[in-house]
């Protein structure tokens, strides 16, 4: 079995090819092969959601995929989601809300909330509660997050 | 008072780095020419070591260093922030399950995690001590050895110290009602989303660390004393923690990071797994015995608290959470005489430390469910018996200490407005209400340094760790108030101790009071010099000037202290530098060393209801009330109380690491460890603050960000108690619990089950 593989997926619109070894999973090629460390490792079991990205449109915890696995795909990082320095409305939403205290799981909050609005414009409490689920924060009572995402969407649906 | 930046809510310092992914954590820094670090652990807690083979690791590719206790200096150093007991290497035994035996540092993490597989660990497994029954044994093995600790009385058991507090005639007291009960805290670890990092790099001018610590000054004064360098040649960087909680207090594995570092010639980095990090620090566990003698009124004649408390091996700041936890066990109330009997007790356990509460939140359940208990057998309701008790202002509550420093009953009775305590209870419901009280600082130091650039932007110097508390907006917020500057020309520096003057450390909610004074007095300083400079520039004698709170008073009006600014410093232009201090002095006799700067009182008044199917239960509504003096920044007030509330119902309701036969965590890491997520949330979290500016930091505010979570639990539990009529002593509050109780009352239907 090779050690690395070729690849190319799309990382924040942008075509990348890349040799990943075969065992790094999607987690590690984005953290520390192309630098992007936005995304950020905790449990590295599926668990916390620390690490969650958006893969075509599904938010996925990238330390349960393998970069292998992503080839062919378009991966979208926290980096990706504001444009020329101008914030999405999810990202305003938590600056505005408080939704971000120590910040660290906040990147995949954002990746988690972004596919749940994408999917579903006008979503309920409930509903942000089970797409954030598997997010874990320590910081915060997960009300301000909520508020945060529930408020963004009446934004996006102006 | 203007209050233009104080008492609202600016956005995050901070924030956007936060939403962008751009904030850089210790794990997302790297430097040329890092090697990478793993650590060699045997697979038990207590293994004596017989021999290190390094052999193989050595010819894995990129290998670069395998670090054995031989290598370095001898005998092995040992460090801690109380007793220098914890070797940086594990010398001859392994004390807890995870204490490295060695340690590898290759050019890749692959290399590194390869070649930590492959070192030999040739070992003995032996039986560990991990309850707190099995340390007390009389035949248990000694945890420490007694060489350690010299001319200590205690050094041949495993109790590493006994706290005892006493007051009044316990004897004397009369008492319609005495009621005696055990209760259970379990360990629970930190859980902060950012598993602890640490990078040590070797230069011309010393080591520079980088570390998510929350007491940089502290860890530069550990690392300088064990690698022989002046202060001035240790550089510590503390990138804003990704959470801490205390769990990052005190130095972890720095100190071998700096010892390799200074081997290898070259920077190294190590950024524990989460599961490492469930290894690296946790929460006393503490079995409570408490002994409550009342009066038919509800009034309390006395209390005895016995309180053992599970620590690790080393002590860490532990033993100062078992005493200064337990100095306030009996809460905000008068107590006329009581006896507390506090011990800290060595186990082969993960190194315990301090986590929000400090050893409060374990003698708040016991004692507050305890209370809970005396009322019900005294036809009282929780309400009514805490009123009874509860300090007045001003009231000395606690013998040698800070008298009552809050209206405390406007705190309760706002807690048991919120949960609608007056109103009737729907069937199968219930409700209970805790207090918690917390002690500030009981010492503290924090300089701050604001500088008052030329075009009248502020630089402010503050040392504190902003580890998601939110301080450097808080500090800005100062700033802007006393300068008259917008918060968008402000930047709060921190995380440089080459940089940033001396903080003592940001723990106990200390910092918008120490480093807040700080701040302002920095600021009056520089009110002083445009005094002088306003009283030069307009041809006036200072005494005609009053500077306040960004503006400068002339006789004849006044002027914006940029002006001021812009007019002293003419042509050259330069800049303005202010220094402040402040300071908590220690006090000798006091039984803690010193008494407390301000309290942290909270009040928690839940309703839950039970599911009797499944034992789980579901929190209706969750209020919490703390006194805050001020409420500097309303919303992330709001955010620290919220996040501490839910924080709280983790060890209530399903946190705790279970230990196996060989000391090993069972549920070691995320899938088996549940913390609340967004669904285990009350229905509805209710929270308000007291603001009455009776505090001593800036504008009257007080320390605040532990109180909600103190007494979630004692509140929780009675009122599934009332709900359901069992009585439970034990956390977590766990569906199989509740569920055993309940079915246990099925099978022998009498009146009230205890579990």
């Amino acid at each position: 079995m090779p050690r690395t593989l070729d690849v190319e997926l799309t990382v924040n619109g942008a075509p990348r090819r890349l040799e990943v070894h075969v065992h790094h999973t999607l987690l590690d090629v984005l953290r520390d092969q192309l630098g992007l460390t936005g995304t950020k490792e905790c449990c590295v079991v599926g668990e916390c959601g620390a690490c969650t990205v958006i893969v075509d449109d599904l938010p996925v915890n990238s330390c349960l995929m393998l970069a292998v696995e992503a080839d062919g795909h378009e991966v979208r990082s926290v980096e990706g989601l504001a444009r020329a320095g101008e914030l999405t409305p999810l990202q305003q939403a938590f600056l505005d809300k408080g939704a971000a205290q120590c910040g660290f799981c906040i990147p995949g909050q954002l990746m988690a909330a972004q596919a749940l609005l994408e999917q579903s414009p006008d979503p309920t409490v409930a509903d942000v509660h089970e797409a954030l689920a598997g997010n874990l924060c320590r910081c915060s009572g997960y009300e301000q997050i909520t508020e945060a995402v529930l408020a963004a969407a009446e934004e996006m649906r102006r | 008072m203007s209050m233009r930046s104080v008492g609202a809510s600016p956005r995050r310092v901070g924030g956007h780095g936060r939403v962008t992914g751009q904030q850089q954590y210790v794990a997302d820094i790297h430097l040329p020419d890092e090697l990478h670090v793993a650590l060699v652990t045997v697979d038990c807690a207590r293994a004596r070591i017989i021999s290190v083979d390094r052999s193989a690791a050595e010819r894995v590719p990129g290998v670069r260093l395998v670090m054995t206790a031989d290598d370095l200096p001898q005998p092995v150093p040992r460090f801690g922030p109380q007793f220098r007991d914890r070797p940086v290497l594990a010398v001859g035994e392994t004390k807890f399950h995870g204490e490295p035996v060695a340690a590898v540092a290759a050019e890749t993490k692959d290399a590194a995690d390869e070649a930590a597989r492959l070192v030999l660990v040739e070992h003995e497994e032996l039986p560990p001590v991990y309850t707190i029954a099995g340390a007390l044994d009389p035949a248990a093995p000694l945890v420490q050895d007694p060489a350690l600790r010299a001319g200590d009385a205690l050094a041949e058991s495993n109790v590493l110290a006994e706290h005892r507090y006493e007051w009044g005639d316990i004897e004397a007291a009369t008492s319609d009602l005495v009621v005696e009960n055990i209760y259970a805290f379990p360990m629970v670890t930190h859980f902060a989303i950012e598993p602890h990092a640490f990078i040590a790099a070797p230069g011309e001018e010393g080591l520079t660390i980088w570390s998510s610590i929350q007491h940089p000054y502290w860890l530069q004064r550990i690392i300088a004393g064990l690698v022989g360098l002046p202060l001035a040649r240790v550089r510590v960087i503390a990138p804003d923690p990704g959470g801490a909680f205390g769990g990052k207090q005190h130095a972890k594995f720095e100190p071998l990071m700096a010892f390799m570092a200074l081997r290898a010639g070259r920077p190294v980095r190590l950024v524990l797994s989460l599961e490492e990090t469930f290894q690296a620090a946790r929460r006393n566990s503490a079995e409570i015995r408490v002994r409550t003698g009342l009066r038919s009124d509800g009034s309390i004649t006395f209390r005895e608290i016995h309180a053992d408390y599970l620590l690790g091996p080393y002590a860490d700041i532990s033993d100062r959470v078992v005493g200064k936890g337990s100095y306030p066990g009996n809460g905000p109330y008068r107590v006329p005489a009581s006896r507390i009997v506090a011990r800290a007790i060595l186990s082969h356990t993960t190194p315990s430390t301090a986590f929000r509460g400090f050893g409060a939140p374990q003698v708040n359940w016991a004692v507050e469910s305890n209370l809970d208990e005396g009322a019900k057998a005294l036809g009282l309701d929780g309400l009514q018996i805490r009123l009874r008790n509860l300090a007045r202002r001003g009231e000395k509550f606690l013998p040698y200490d800070t008298p009552a420093d809050g209206d405390w009953q406007q705190t309760v009775r706002r807690a048991a407005e919120l949960v609608g305590w007056d109103t009737e209870l729907p069937a199968g419901h219930g409700r209970g209400i805790a207090l918690g009280i917390k002690l500030g600082p009981t010492t503290g130091l924090s300089h701050a340094t604001v500088r008052f650039l030329a075009d009248g932007s502020v630089l402010v110097f503050a040392g504190t760790s902003d580890m998601g508390q939110g301080s450097r907006t808080i500090f800005a917020q100062i700033a802007s108030e006393e300068m008259g500057v917008p918060l968008d020309r402000i930047t709060v520096v921190s995380g440089d101790t080459h940089v940033v003057p001396y903080d003592q450390q940001t723990s106990a909610a200390r910092s918008s009071v120490l480093m807040g004074n700080a701040i302002i007095e920095a600021c009056r300083s520089l009110h002083g010099q445009l005094r002088d400079m306003a009283a030069q520039a307009y041809g006036l004698d200072p005494q005609e000037v009053r500077v306040e709170r960004g503006v400068a008073h002339l006789p004849d009006g006044e002027v914006p202290l940029v002006e001021v600014l812009q007019a002293g410093l003419g042509t050259l232009g330069g800049e303005l530098i202010g220094n402040g201090m402040a300071r908590k002095e220690a006090e000798p006799d006091h039984p803690l060393g010193g008494t407390a700067a301000f309290y942290e009182l909270n009040c928690t008044a839940i309703e839950a209801t039970v599911d009797d199917e499944t034992g789980e239960v579901v929190l209706v509504r969750h209020a919490i009330v703390s006194d805050v003096g001020r409420a500097l920044n309303p919303l992330q007030v709001r955010m620290q109380d919220e996040g501490a509330a839910i924080m709280g119902l983790g060890h209530t309701l399903m946190e705790h690491l279970i230990y196996d036969e060989s000391g090993r965590i069972r549920n070691l890491g995320a899938i088996d460890y549940r913390i609340p997520t967004a669904k285990d949330l009350p229905l509805e979290v209710l929270s308000d603050v007291v603001e009455n500016a009776d505090g001593p930091g800036p504008y009257g505010a007080k320390g605040m960000s532990e109180g909600a979570l103190l007494c979630v639990a004692p509140a929780v539990a009675a009122a599934v108690q009332q709900a359901t009529g069992v009585v439970i002593r034990d956390l977590p509050l766990t569906p199989q619990r509740i569920w055993e109780a309940l079915d246990e009352r099925r099978r022998s239907p009498s009146p009230e089950v205890v579990s």
